[in-house]
This record gives structure tokens, sequence and C-alpha cells, in this order.
């Protein structure tokens, strides 16, 4: 289907039937127990779960296919923001042009940065491209204050142009994104028994795009183009004596890649139309980074898993508390109740950054594919102990 | 000129820092081919063993004063620390103000533990592994290091005074014949220049008077042929390592009274170390050291208000602008050797 083998074909359904069926999935606790609170399914984290999504898998195209480690495309993310607030501004709400020209313009930056960046590899590749992003950073603060509006980040407002849609509303409030009249925040609420389900309209546009973004990918990891980019990684010095340059092939992939995160940073602004410099530093960078490694670097899948895990983890380990863990663990003895809540502590509320840290050295150190590697090499040890039978019966040959 | 003469003070101390951090990374990067990003962990934790012995010195029990009452009429309650117990109040209270340079005795040792403990612990299995393996396992040892001193020290910088004695000014200018107040510098900022150059001269004479350190230079230059000597390199380069940290560790101890103290110093600075190190060349410990300095030199130059007024935000990017020309004009860095990190 699609051009794509069987296998991929499966994959990619399941992603669709995945992304779609979402708001029912993540919610699979009755919206008035105790374990509401590790439900997933709220409109503003499904969102998240996407963009990042996006910004992973684009990241991946360079970082799993070519081995670039690029620790600047925060910027990328920032300048699509940008881009997508002024058309907000300027042309209209609706969020198909902004989103356009996020892309747009991530990618003429990524091919400035690119063209740069890629002259050196290794260890002054990531350098250079930090230095571009923190560049880009700090000159949003100050210089550039005009066009991002500085520490306030860049917001609507009343007296904006907007030169299709005109003037704001009449009740003198902000107007919303939306997509050919259909707003971001509208919502479907479905209730159903103890459980409650909400279908969003913004969560379905970037889950379109998800969809999009992801099916690219398949495309380029099983295009001749995507086995260049694995050349580069795998021997860059034999593809130039083959007679090919490298230094096309890894353009293009640190462009297609910028632009992914220029589309992501684009969503971003139509679910919530405010564009901040903090979008570009070099720690959002890190991020990204800590995603694509977490799911698996290389594979299709992975970078999806890696986003999707670590903003369930932000949002739902950051939420608990003392008080919340002291209510779990009420049916121990005082004394012990105690100890393990102190013993957890760290681990939650303002500290799941040092989850975060542990459970990705965790995963470079014990599992360098990440948690596709992990799922695979969990699946071997099934089918071989399936298998085991088998083998004994079949006679030498 | 007397501006100029200001500049080049104001860029020393950040350009100590930078130098000393920029050192300790290069020392690692030469003798044990590791990138290693938790670096700036290591300058905040330095800093943070300073935080640690001023609060320890600080553990006081109550005593009740007779003699002053407080609004209320009853006998004043008065914290004495333990130490002027045992030392007496003067010195007792000597001892305290002093807390930052005592902090350095403090500071080696567990510095060069936890650096040890790191190399032996974590580092030495990624010695085979790529470079990109390499700095992200230490990226997240770095958020890991920040999380625990954030859980134990809170978010907030916490603001560590130098001695008395050295605060207030030094009139610069007076001593070269300009007016009065016209290049005036802190004292601690001298004493953090000062006390860099000796830490710089110490790691060089070492690496370069001691046999220890020949071993340690010829381990950097071919370590195979070390080994086949019949030299354990291994175990010196983790004390290469220890070292490392212990200058790092020095150089945030002496830091606290300039930056006050807070979990993501070191992230700060380790972004800017790495470019110095970079521009400095890979795996050259002078060219770090100068890169150090010159770097802090220039980003305190394109702050003077002239600059700034004709290059908008000059100061602010300065740093990665260089970088970023010398890394395309000379990818080597101002002083790179030849082979090291071409692949």
């Amino acid at each position: 289907m699609l051009g794509l083998t069987r296998k991929d074909t499966i994959l990619f359904l399941i992603v669709i039937a995945m992304v779609i069926c979402a708001p029912v999935l993540l919610n699979p606790f009755p919206s008035n127990s105790a374990l509401a609170q590790f439900n997933a399914g709220y409109p503003d984290l499904m969102q998240r779960f996407l963009i990042f999504g996006i910004f992973a898998i684009g990241f991946n195209i360079l970082f799993g296919l070519t081995g670039y480690l690029s620790f600047g495309h925060a910027a990328f993310l920032g300048a699509g923001s940008y881009a997508g607030v002024w058309m907000f501004k300027l042309l209209s709400m609706n969020v198909l042009p902004a989103i356009l020209v996020s892309i747009l313009v991530a990618g003429v930056f990524s091919v400035l940065i690119g063209f740069v960046s890629l002259r050196r590899s290794g260890i002054y590749f990531s350098i250079l491209t930090l230095a571009f992003a923190q560049m880009s950073y700090a000159l949003a603060y100050s210089v550039l204050t005009p066009i991002t509006n500085g520490e306030t980040g860049l917001q609507l407002s009343l007296n904006d142009p907007r030169i299709l849609d005109g003037v704001a509303a009449a009740d003198g409030s902000l107007p919303v994104a939306n997509f050919f009249g259909v707003e971001m925040r509208d919502s479907l609420d479905v209730a159903l028994g103890g459980w409650s389900f909400t279908f969003n309209a913004g969560y379905y546009l970037c889950a379109v795009f998800m969809i999009l973004a992801f099916y690219i990918a398949i495309r380029i990891f099983r295009s001749p183009f995507g086995m260049m980019l694995r050349a580069v990684k795998s021997n860059q010095q034999r593809m130039s004596y083959t007679g090919l340059n490298p230094r096309p092939y890894t353009l293009a992939a640190f462009v297609i890649s910028g632009m992914f995160a220029g589309l992501a940073g684009g969503l971003m602004v139509a679910m919530d139309p405010l564009a901040g410099a903090e979008r570009m530093q070099w720690t959002r960078s890190g991020e990204v980074v800590l995603m694509t490694i977490l799911g698996g670097m290389g594979t299709l899948i992975g970078p999806v898993l890696g986003a999707g895990l670590i903003k369930y983890l932000e949002n739902i380990l950051s939420k608990i508390n003392d008080n919340v863990l002291h209510q779990w663990f009420s049916f121990m003895p005082d004394g012990l109740e105690n100890v393990i809540v102190t013993l957890i502590h760290p681990f939650v509320g303002k500290g799941w950054h040092l989850t975060l840290g542990l459970m990705f050295m965790a995963v470079v150190i014990f599992l360098p594919g990440g948690l596709v590697q992990g799922g695979q090499k969990i699946a071997a040890l099934l089918r071989r102990k399936k298998a085991d039978p088998n083998t004994v019966k079949q006679p030498a040959e | 000129m007397e501006s100029i003469i200001l500049q080049i003070l104001t860029g020393l101390d950040k350009g100590s820092a930078y130098a000393l951090i920029a050192l300790g990374l290069t020392l690692i990067f030469g003798t044990l081919g590791v990138v290693n990003f938790a670096h700036g962990a290591l300058f905040m934790i330095g800093a943070f063993c300073a935080v640690t012995l001023h609060r320890l010195l600080q553990f006081s029990h109550v005593v009740i004063d007779e003699t002053q009452t407080d609004f209320l009429g009853n006998p004043r309650k008065i914290e004495v620390p333990y130490i002027y117990d045992w030392l007496g109040e003067p010195l007792g209270r000597a001892v305290i103000d002093w807390s930052v340079p005592l902090a350095i005795l403090f500071a080696v040792p567990v510095m060069i533990l936890i650096g040890v403990i790191m190399e032996r612990g974590l580092i030495k299995h990624f010695y085979k592994r790529s470079h990109a393996d390499q700095i992200l396992v230490t990226f997240g040892l770095a958020i890991v290091l920040q999380e625990i001193i954030k859980a134990f020290y809170g978010a907030n910088p916490i603001p560590m005074g130098a001695p008395s004695a050295f605060v207030g000014s030094f009139d610069f200018g007076v001593l070269v014949g300009f007016d009065v107040n016209s290049v005036i510098y802190p004292y601690w900022r001298l004493v953090y220049f000062g006390f860099s150059m000796v830490i710089i001269a110490a790691v060089f004479a070492f690496l370069q008077f001691t046999t220890f350190g020949m071993v340690v230079r010829a381990g950097m230059a071919d370590r195979e042929t070390v080994g086949l000597l019949g030299i354990n390199i291994d175990k010196r380069f983790t004390i290469v390592f220890g070292i490392a940290a212990a200058v790092a560790g020095l150089a945030g101890v002496m830091y606290t009274p300039i930056l006050s103290p807070n979990y993501n110093m070191g992230m700060d600075f380790l972004v800017l170390s790495f470019v110095v190190v970079v521009v400095g060349g890979m795996g050259s410990l002078p060219g770090a050291v100068l890169a150090g300095f010159l770097l802090g030199i220039l980003q305190s130059f394109a702050s003077m208000s002239v600059v700034v007024e004709t290059i908008p935000g000059i100061n602010q990017v300065v740093i990665y602008l260089v970088a970023m020309i010398i890394l395309l004009v000379r990818p080597r860095g101002l002083m790179g050797r030849k082979g090291v990190m071409e692949d």
C-alpha cells in the first residue's frame, strides 16, 4: 500500500490506528477513580505527544541515519514558532498558512546553518550547531526583540492587522486559531459510564500532520536516499572513494529534519499561539536527543515512543507530590509509610528530572538501541523459547 | 585607555574560569579520549563543596544569654556555632569568614574521589564506544548530578561571601598613574585570577617535571606503546581524571563569591567551555588556557557600551561567532595537534 512493503504497511496502519484511538486508549481509568491521574487522554498532553513525536522523527532522520549529532535543533523549533505566530498576526487565524510558513522558514534557516555546520563532522559539528542555536537564543532575547518580543514572548494582540480575517471579534477577546472555521480548542466530550473521553480538533490536526510525517519518514528510510544517509554514517571515506559526495546528502537530511522541527514549532503555536525564546535554548535540543535515544535511534517508531514516554513522565511524575504518595501507601504501618515516601520523594514531583536522567543513563549504558531494542530482545527471547522444541526435532542434514 | 584596561581586567576572571574548566576537559580528552559533558556538573559540585563547608562550620547550639533581653523581657537566646567553643570566638569567627578559601582543602579530596569513582564506575566502560555515546552518557550523568544537588540544596542561588579582608575593590588606576577610581577592580576577582594562574602552573609543572607527568604525556601521545613498555597506563589515567575533576571543582569553589552557586550553573559554563576547548584545539592544554583567557577578555570587550551600540547584541554572541569563524577557517583550533578528533 502506498509504496510500502507489507511489514511497513502493518506498522503504518498500527500507528494510524493508535493515533486515532489515542483519546480512548490513553484514558484507561474511570475519571473519578484514584488511578485517574495516570490518564494521559487530555488534549493538551496528547497534542504534545504528537508534536514532540514529529520533532523527534525529524531529528532521527538526521541523527539516526547519518550519525550527525546536532545539539541545535531547538533553533528550528523556535524559528518555526515565531514564523507561525507572525502569520497569525499578519495574515489570518487559519492554521494552515501558519504551519506552512513555519516549515518554510525553518527550512531556509536550516539550509543556512546546515551549510556552514556540515563542513565539520563529529564533535565539531555538535559544537557548531550548539553555537548557532545559542546565538539564535541570545539574539532572540536581545537584538531581535522587535521580531521576537524578547522575554515576554511573541503573542497575539487585538490590534494586529490580520489581512484576511479583518479585525478581532466584537467582544474584545483575542481570536482563536482555526482550520477553515474549526476552532483548534473545539472538542467533543463523550461520557461512557465512569469514563470520559475528549476528542479535540487540534489533536486531530496534529494527528494528520504526524501521520504524514511518519509516512515521509518511512519512505525516506526505505529509499535509495536513506541508503546513502546510512552510508554516510557507516563509512564516509569509503563513500567518497566510490565517487559520491556525502555533503549534499547530509545537507538534505539536515534540512528535512529542520523542516520537521519547524512543523513541530508551527503546530505548537497553532495549539497555543505564543512563542518564547526559551524554546530555542539548548536544553530543548538536549530534550529531543533524549527522546530519540530513549526510544531507539535509527528506528522508525523509536523517536515517537521516546517522545511519548518523556512527555508522559514529565506530566504524570511531576504531578505526584507527597500527599499523593501518602495516600498510596496509607495501607502500610506509619513508620514504613514515611520511610517509603521519603525514599520515593526525590524521584517524583519537582525531582522528576532525576528519574529522567537515571533512565536515560540506563538506556545509553545497557540498551544503546533504546526501547525498540529492548522490545526486540524480549521478543527474541520469547520466540526462542517457543521455537526450541521444533529445532530439536529437526534432523541433522 | 582606562576603559580598555578595565575591560581586560574584567575579562580575566571569567577567562580564568573558562581556562580552568577547559583545562580539565582537555586533560580528560587528551588522556582518555572521552568527551565529558559532565564536566560542568563537576564545576558546580565544587561550588557546592564551598556551600557545604560553610554550612558545616555554622552548625550551632543555643545559649541563653542572661545579660541581654529581647523585647518581651525574656533572656535572649543566641546561636553559637560549635566552632566557637572549640577554637574560641575570634578564631572561630575568622574560620567561618574564610570558609571559601578553606573549602579548597575540603574540595580537593572530595573532587578527586568523585572523579575516580566516575571514571572507574562509568566512563571506563565507554572507551570503546562512539563519541556520541560518550557525550550522551555524560550528559545523562550531568542531569543526575544536577538533580541530586537540587534535591539537597534547593533550586535557588545560595549567596556566598568572600573573606572580609577581600571585600571591596582595588584601585588599579592609581598604580599606573590614572585618576583615582578610574580603573577599580574587586579584590576577590584579583585573587581568583591569581589562584587560577597558580593552578594552571601547578598542572603544567606536574605534567612537565614529574615522572608521573612524563608517563601521562607519553600516554597521551601513544597509549599503546606506553602500555607495551609494561606501564599500567589505565591507573594513571584514572588519577588524571581525578585531577581534572579537582581542577574543575576548585574553579567552582573559588567562583562562589563571584556568582552565587545554583544547581544549573555548570551547564552554562559547560557549553562555553566546550566552545573554548574547540577554539583552543582539541587535546591541546596550552590552547585551552589561551583560548579561555582570550574568549573571556573578548567577551568583556564586546559588552562595552561603545561596541554594543555599534553592533547590537554582539556581547551575547561574540564567543559563538569567534568559535564558528575559527572552526571554519582553522578547523584544528588555535593550537590543535594533527590527527586529534579528525574522523
